[in-house]
């Protein structure tokens, strides 16, 4: 049988509640908590933060609340502007990154979880290992055939836009965790970041394994489980278009047949 | 207390700790030789720092004009201001071409010329001729060339199968007599230990941003190779060298690379003046970054910032073909939007010098291999410890790094390293483990996990990185710098009151973040003792006091060793290398250093 509700132990209990003493603009950001440690349910522990000493992004509220407030609080970060794609989350019901969405985009408490439908390790760190997987199922490298040219591989400009759109990804997951599809068949449809990534190898005008990368795609799962619904493009952060590039690979697939 | 922590013990060639543009190019080069070769990093490959890197890999390739690997090796000597080691600069500047193709063989998404070529830019401190001319010589893909890199970089150990060890959090060397041994970590999924056995450990664990206050670095940035040779009674080089990059986003700290002026743009005062003009007026905005630091710290200085405060400095995009912009700056346009909320085809950047490149670090020579001063010997290599990019001090960037010299010194150096490591193993039997190994790294472990002190790590780090960014910045002086000396070994004091909340061992952020800060205070004192040591000025090393370079006194690398337990730190020298590595170049003799 089809479970349609939330097991017991999954279902988050109200937390507890940390005040800004004192503070004229208060923010509440209302944060999924969770940890192997013990057999508690998760819970939302909600954190008052004064706007008027912290940095205008989520991720600097999510440091002054981990620096001055509650240290067990758990998630990761690093290049804290856009391109590392550590601290992707779901934020205020969109999968984003935290260093890059500014608490004055969010109307109303912010609500902070970890990305959806990955098994969490501890509070708003997911487990990405299936993921990543996935990256390299798809060959993320230059493949070609013969002798290599002593210097570069020539690739006119026209070609080397081609890629433009697609090399940008930054694997931050926040395309694949938000597409419903992948959320259902996460273990056999390759989900939009991984087949992005695909594309981006494909379109590469230096690359000669066309045939060979189509192949490792062409099963009912793999690819064709996208069905063209877009969250991916509208999650992703350094605005890419997944659903593009999948469709770009399903053409590919018709073309060759 | 130490009895109810167990290791996971495992038996390896080569471990390679970090997984960055270095990191990733060593371990490579390992597993190619059929080493087998662990890389242990405390982030996934891909979130390492390198992906910040924006503007270029520096190669003589001639793509866009005459070049020459001499005319770089000339630049970087120049940019050095004559402390880089000439045999290590001419092994990098010879190799660079060799090693950007190989990048592009890899798949790495170069922007291209109208011949389908690698696309080069120019760059500060880069000549043709011996400075006569302006070179583009840097190779760019648009301004993400460190995310190209490193991504394709990760798909190629992907291709060849290494073996990565990801969130593991190196905590300690495993040293036997002077040897290294292997290395300890910790598995922050389930908070095991593992103890690595290995013939080589190649460090590859970036630079130390993060003490400062305000840097481009990552929160990553904690340089944790820098401090675990430390432990290990290894002394580091240059480490008064701190690199500040003219154009870190004022308040925010991200970075907007020097290839937005090497594509056209400028910096303005408040007056709307171009004062680089009167500071080099060759050169102008493409001079050395240390002196366009400091010519924009002077200009505030005296009154001439902009903003309300007067207390930063505008970089002008907004002259500049759109399209040029979107083509080769799409990255910066971003950030500025974001971080400045400035578009920056219409508006200029409000900016400010921030901490961004430590030249300093882990003495190696060319091949990687880290070295002490041992009974006389300046060159005396450490068996068993290697180390690359930006942890080590080959030192091929000596006071002043070029910019886009340090993607192409990770590349030449983490291929070096494959090399070397493969020499050194030919028929060599795996190094026992001491009976004791891996023991001061529980302890250490245990002792922060559950420290009780009232300071939590982030009120500590706090203060060190203000002393840091107040005490040791792009002017220094004796009084400023005795001064920082001072703080700083007031916060180290301070480490036994340290508190540690989370007392998991699942992914406990709050421990890391704590051994990175003990990290990071051992590095702060190592800097800012250099400092107040090196009475002269060359390149990031300004001194007021002291305002020019003393060749006499002062052509000398830094060692500085520090008792990690008491915080003393003790200071000896290393002459600089004045001789190249073949007959195809001679000695640059030291001239003053004009642009």
């Amino acid at each position: 049988m089809v479970q349609l509700s939330l097991p017991k132990n999954s279902v988050p209990t109200e937390g507890k509640t940390f005040k800004a003493e004192g503070a004229k603009r208060v923010k509440r950001f209302r944060i999924y908590r969770w940890s192997p440690d013990d057999s508690q349910n998760p819970r939302i522990d909600t954190y008052e933060v004064d706007l008027d000493k912290c940095g205008p992004m989520v991720l600097d509220a999510l440091i002054k609340i981990k620096n001055e407030i509650d240290q067990t609080l758990t998630f990761r970060r690093s290049c804290r502007e856009g391109i590392c794609g550590s601290c992707a989350m779901n934020i205020d019901g969109a999968n984003t990154l935290a260093c890059t969405k500014g608490i004055d985009e969010i109307g109303g408490d912010v609500k902070i979880y970890p990305l959806p439908h990955m098994p969490v390790v501890k509070d708003l760190v997911p487990d990405l290992t299936n993921f990543y997987a996935q990256h390299a199922y798809v060959q993320p490298w230059l493949q070609t055939k013969g002798e290599e040219p002593k210097k570069e591989w020539t690739q006119s400009p026209a070609d080397r836009e081609k890629l433009d759109g697609l090399y940008e990804c930054i694997l931050c997951a926040c395309c694949s965790t938000s597409c419903p599809s992948y959320w259902w068949n996460g273990d056999r449809y390759l989900g939009p970041a991984a087949l992005l990534q695909a594309y981006r190898w494909l379109a590469d005008s230096r690359d000669q394994q066309t045939n060979e990368r189509l192949d490792r795609l062409e099963d009912p799962f793999k690819l064709y489980r996208c069905h063209t619904i877009m969250n991916c493009a509208k999650a992703c952060p350094k605005g890419l278009n997944p659903a593009k590039a999948i469709a770009e690979i399903k053409q590919m697939m018709v073309d060759r047949a | 207390m130490t009895a109810s922590y167990s290791f996971n013990d495992h038996t390896f060639d080569v471990v390679v700790v970090g997984a960055g543009g270095a990191g990733l190019r060593a371990t490579l080069g390992c597993v190619e030789r059929g080493l087998k070769t662990a890389n242990i990093t405390k982030v996934f490959p891909t979130r390492s720092h390198t992906v910040a890197a924006q503007g270029g890999v520096a190669a003589s390739l001639g793509n866009m004009g005459p070049d020459d690997w001499r005319w770089h090796m000339y630049d970087t000597v120049k940019g050095s201001d004559w402390l880089g080691d000439q045999d290590a600069i001419e092994y990098l500047c010879r190799h660079a071409p060799d090693a950007v193709y190989e990048l592009e063989h890899f798949g790495v998404p170069f922007s291209r010329t109208e011949d389908g070529k690698i696309y080069q830019r120019p760059f500060g401190g880069m000549t043709t001729n011996f400075g006569e001319g302006i070179a583009q010589r840097t190779c760019a893909a648009a301004d993400r060339t460190g995310h190209a890199m490193l991504h394709t970089l990760y798909g190629q150990s992907v291709r060849h199968n290494a073996e990565f060890f990801i969130e593991y959090f190196a905590i300690d060397l495993i040293m036997d007599n002077g040897k290294c041994v292997g290395v300890v970590a910790l598995d922050m999924a389930t908070g095991e230990l593992h103890r690595f056995r290995s013939s080589i450990v190649i460090l590859a664990t970036g630079g130390y941003g993060r003490a400062f206050f305000s840097a481009t670095s990552a929160h990553t940035c904690t340089g944790d190779g820098n401090a675990m040779v430390l432990r290990a009674g290894l002394p580091l080089q240059d480490m008064e060298f701190v690199q500040f990059h003219p154009t870190g986003i004022y308040g925010a700290g991200c970075l907007i690379t020097e290839g937005a002026r090497g594509e056209g743009g400028y910096v303005v005062n408040s007056a709307g003046e171009r004062f680089m003009e009167r500071y080099a007026p060759s050169a102008k905005d493409l001079a050395s970054r240390d002196v366009v630091s400091r010519a924009m710290t002077i200009e505030i200085r005296e009154g001439r910032g902009v903003g309300p405060n007067k207390d930063h400095i505008y970089l002008h995009l907004d002259h500049l073909d759109p399209k040029i912009l979107h083509e080769r700056l799409p990255g910066i346009s971003e950030s500025a939007r974001i971080f400045a909320g400035v578009d920056v085809t219409k508006e200029p950047i409000p900016v400010l010098p921030t901490v961004h490149y430590n030249m300093g670090g882990i003495p190696t020579n060319y091949h990687g291999e880290v070295l002490t001063l041992k009974d006389g010997n300046p060159d005396t290599v450490v068996p068993g410890l290697m180390a690359i990019g930006e942890a080590a001090c080959v030192s091929v960037h000596g006071a002043n790094r070029l910019g886009s010299n340090s993607l192409i010194d990770l590349v030449v150096f983490g291929r070096a390293a494959g090399i070397r490591a493969a020499e050194l193993l030919k028929d060599k039997a795996k190094p026992e483990l001491p009976k004791d190994a891996g023991e001061n790294s529980i302890a250490r472990l245990d002792h922060f996990r559950n420290a009780k002190g009232n300071t939590p790590t982030a009120a500590l780090r706090l203060k060190m990185q203000r002393a840091m960014q107040e005490d040791v910045a792009v002017f220094r002086t004796g009084e400023t710098l005795r001064q920082g000396k001072q703080r700083i070994a007031d916060v180290f004091s301070e480490i036994p009151d340290i508190r540690v909340s989370d007392r998991s061992l699942i992914w406990n952020s709050d421990l890391i973040e704590t051994l990175e800060f003990d990290n990071l205070i051992v590095q702060a004192i190592a800097t800012v003792e250099g400092a107040v040591g090196r009475e002269e000025s060359r390149g990031a090393h300004a001194r007021e006091d002291f305002p020019n370079r003393d060749d006499e006194k002062w052509m000398k690398h830094t060692l500085c060793w520090v008792d990690t337990k008491t915080g003393a730190p003790s200071v000896d020298y290393r002459p600089v290398h004045a001789y190249t590595l073949s007959d195809e170049i001679e000695y640059i003799k030291p001239k003053a250093r004009v642009y």
